[in-house]
């Protein structure tokens, strides 16, 4: 994908500059052809994987996917079946987890019900030996980062959820591992609560300059966390980039439906020039131009993906060539900031285009049953092979 | 919609004749389920108890039954001295009840040790193996505790299994005195006593979370030390819970001494056993089970404490 290497993109996290695009950064964690199979089920098929220090990559993908199994052998509690893992180019093969310098945050939070909230912060460090002054002063100062100082002689039972998962994100990064690892952190809580935490993570994790890596089902979780996000299905990763990379570039129908909605049309190519690719796709009724080459035989089958927001809609007749289809409205949903259109094409393909509500009866502009063209620039779909 | 359904037909027959008959004499339901345990509780442990009480403040007489409560100037008196007088002055007596509790508190030490490990593989183990363990756990309650315990004999014996075999190996030239020892009465309750420890130790164990182990080892713990930090603690409640099951019982037991021990093996069960039907002195055997129910109530009680404490924590 040439379009790739053409647009710079900035990750989120703006002290990490690009490592990944640097062929001679060393990565931190070098995850080499790793196979893991239960019996005859192989949870995660040849994984290879090369994350950098200082970033916070996502493992992303729905139950199954073999996402967690790829956590739990980093941190030692799985061996792989095959393949190699290294961090800070150490083999880890045969180190066991209490050995490892990773540390883990547990989807469960798994905190130890007999102990307070200063106990279960400090249990590392006393398992290595500190002295109690040093013990005191690191557990003070991480509950101070984690605003639980109040509640440090309560026990677990004794906390709200989020102040539990605060918990348990204190006990792990209080030895400073070299690599945190966390199975759906921000899973057990609310929406509100979800995201003021999502910042705090992310700001934690820049104060700290840890290496984390997030397993999560969320993609949105996965959006705006992460520096990059790893896409698996099935055992495989099947995309890496960041999450603009991601979402704007997805190189498989799975990974574009799987991360935001889209719309796909299946069709075939007519043209695949170096600037250009034009498709027809009878599923859309019209011809799809992209601005942008892909590598294919002319005649192949391809799907056009289009987010629902990169869509036009509009009363008035355009008669484009391509890029260009009619349909009714067949319903809105009104979302406050945006609202839902669902279109159907003329060919009978049902789309959804979403659409800002920049005047305040903007939703009624365009009402049930209306006939409608949609349109949409020439750089915002995406050719899929597959 | 069926769930309603159920909910409506359960109620059916309540709603008539005993409901009706309930709603009359200004009895609910829910007053009425607890009133069953209660009035069994009543029916055949209080008032049981009370006789007892009131025996053992008779004096013994030729009689049938062999006891009275007046005195020779036909008084009617409540006798503490002769029964509760000879608890105390006694030593025999006093004794006995400090080797009831050791043997039994050695039982239940012994019992823990032997069922931890047990208890704690079978929760460990693939979930199909679990319950065939835990049947094979149950599974010698289905033959009669008197029949197990006179199997013993025949094992421990000096021409019995154990000693033949040992001699047939040429371990040994002659039999090892086991019958009739403080060694086979350990070796009775431990056995009889042992699948009490197990079961509530590994209903408790079972439900164990094990992320805490691994969150104990990801922390740089190794896994034995997790396991006296992590799980030991845990499972406070079912080893409370077991060794209440084992102790409280073995206290009080009569029939392995009985079999098993010899002349050594003082137990307040066989004292018991010796007033009552031995002496035919009645109250002093009523008050030798007040002194055991005494002794063991003051342990349930603590037992009870920590379990509403537990309980409170736990809502």
């Amino acid at each position: 994908m040439a379009a790739v290497e053409k647009t710079t993109k900035q990750p989120q996290n703006k002290h990490v500059s690009a490592p990944w695009n640097d062929p001679k950064a060393e990565p931190y964690i070098r995850i080499e052809n790793v196979t893991k199979k239960f019996g005859e089920f192989v949870a995660v098929n040849n994984v290879s994987l090369n994350i950098y220090r200082g970033e916070l990559f996502s493992l992303l993908g729905g139950s199954g996917c073999g996402k967690t199994t790829l956590l739990r052998m980093l941190a030692g509690f799985e061996v792989p079946t095959a393949g190699k893992i290294y961090i800070d180019g150490v083999d880890m093969a045969g180190i066991p987890p209490y050995d490892r310098p990773t540390n883990m945050m547990f989807q469960s939070y798994a905190l130890f019900p007999h102990m307070t909230v200063e106990q279960n912060v400090s249990f590392g460090l006393k398992q290595d030996k500190y002295p109690d002054s040093e013990i005191k002063q690191r557990v003070a100062h991480m509950l101070e980062m984690v605003q639980l100082m109040p509640f440090a002689k309560r026990k677990p039972h004794q906390l709200s959820g989020g102040q539990r998962q605060r918990v348990a994100l204190a006990r792990s990064l209080v030895k400073q591992p070299k690599l945190l690892l966390l199975d759906e952190p921000l899973g057990a809580l609310d929406k509100k609560l979800r995201e003021a935490t999502q910042f705090e993570l992310m700001n934690i994790q820049d104060r700290l300059g840890i290496t984390f890596i997030v397993v999560t089902h969320d993609q949105e979780e996965a959006m705006t966390l992460s520096t990059r996000i790893g896409v698996m299905n099935e055992g495989q990763i099947v995309q890496t980039g960041t999450p603009q990379e991601i979402y704007e570039y997805p190189q498989s129908k799975f990974v574009a439906d799987f991360i935001g909605s889209v719309n796909l049309f299946e069709g075939q190519i007519i043209e695949d020039e170096q600037d250009h690719v034009l498709i027809r796709s009878d599923e859309a009724g019209g011809d799809i131009y992209i601005d942008h080459g892909i590598s294919s035989a002319p005649g192949a089958r391809a799907w056009v993906a289009i987010r629902p927001e990169k869509i036009r809609l509009t009363k008035q007749d355009l008669n484009e060539p391509h890029n260009c289809l009619s349909g009714v409205v067949k319903g809105i949903a009104y979302m406050g900031n945006l609202s839902i259109y669902l279109v159907q094409l003329d060919s009978g393909k049902q789309i959804k285009v979403t659409m800002p509500n920049q005047v305040r009866a903007a939703e009624f502009m365009i009402d049930w049953d209306d006939r409608v063209t949609i349109t949409w620039h020439a750089n915002s779909p995406v050719a899929l092979l597959s | 919609m069926a769930a309603t359904d159920i909910v409506r037909a359960s109620r059916l027959p309540a709603s008539g004749w005993l409901e009706s008959l309930l709603s009359r004499l200004g009895i609910s339901g829910r007053t009425l389920v607890i009133a069953i345990p209660f009035l069994w509780l009543l029916l055949y442990f209080f008032l049981p108890f009370l006789i007892v009480l009131k025996v053992s403040l008779a004096f013994i007489a030729i009689a049938q039954p062999p006891y009275t409560h007046y005195d020779a100037a036909g008084n009617f008196v409540l006798n503490i001295g002769d029964s509760y007088g000879r608890l105390v002055k006694d030593a025999l007596y006093i004794k006995a009840y400090l080797n009831s509790l050791m043997v039994a508190a050695i039982s239940t030490l012994l019992c823990l040790f032997i069922g931890y490990p047990f208890a704690y593989g079978m929760a460990r183990c693939h979930r199909s193996v679990r319950n065939i363990l835990l049947m094979l756990v149950i599974l010698p309650f289905w033959t009669s505790f008197l029949i197990r315990v006179y199997a013993w004999i025949g094992l421990l014996k000096n021409n019995g299994l154990i000693n033949e075999f040992l001699m047939w190996l040429g371990l040994i030239d002659s039999p090892i005195g086991m019958m009739n020892t403080n060694f086979a009465v350990y070796l009775g309750i431990v056995y009889s006593y042992l699948p009490f420890m197990i079961l509530p130790l590994y209903a408790n164990l079972e439900k164990m979370d094990m992320s805490l182990i691994e969150a104990a080892t990801d922390l740089g713990c190794k896994p034995l030390k997790a396991f006296f930090l992590i799980t030991v603690p845990l499972s406070f409640p079912g080893i409370v819970a077991g060794s209440m099951l084992v102790f409280i019982p073995a206290v009080g037991e009569y029939v392995i001494p009985e079999l098993l021990g010899g002349p050594s093996s003082l137990m307040i069960g066989r004292i018991l056993w010796g007033e009552f039907f031995s002496n035919r002195d009645w109250p002093t055997a009523s008050a030798v089970a007040i002194a055991i129910l005494l002794a063991l109530v003051v342990p349930l009680m603590f037992y009870q404490k920590y379990q509403d404490k537990e309980m409170a924590k736990e809502s």
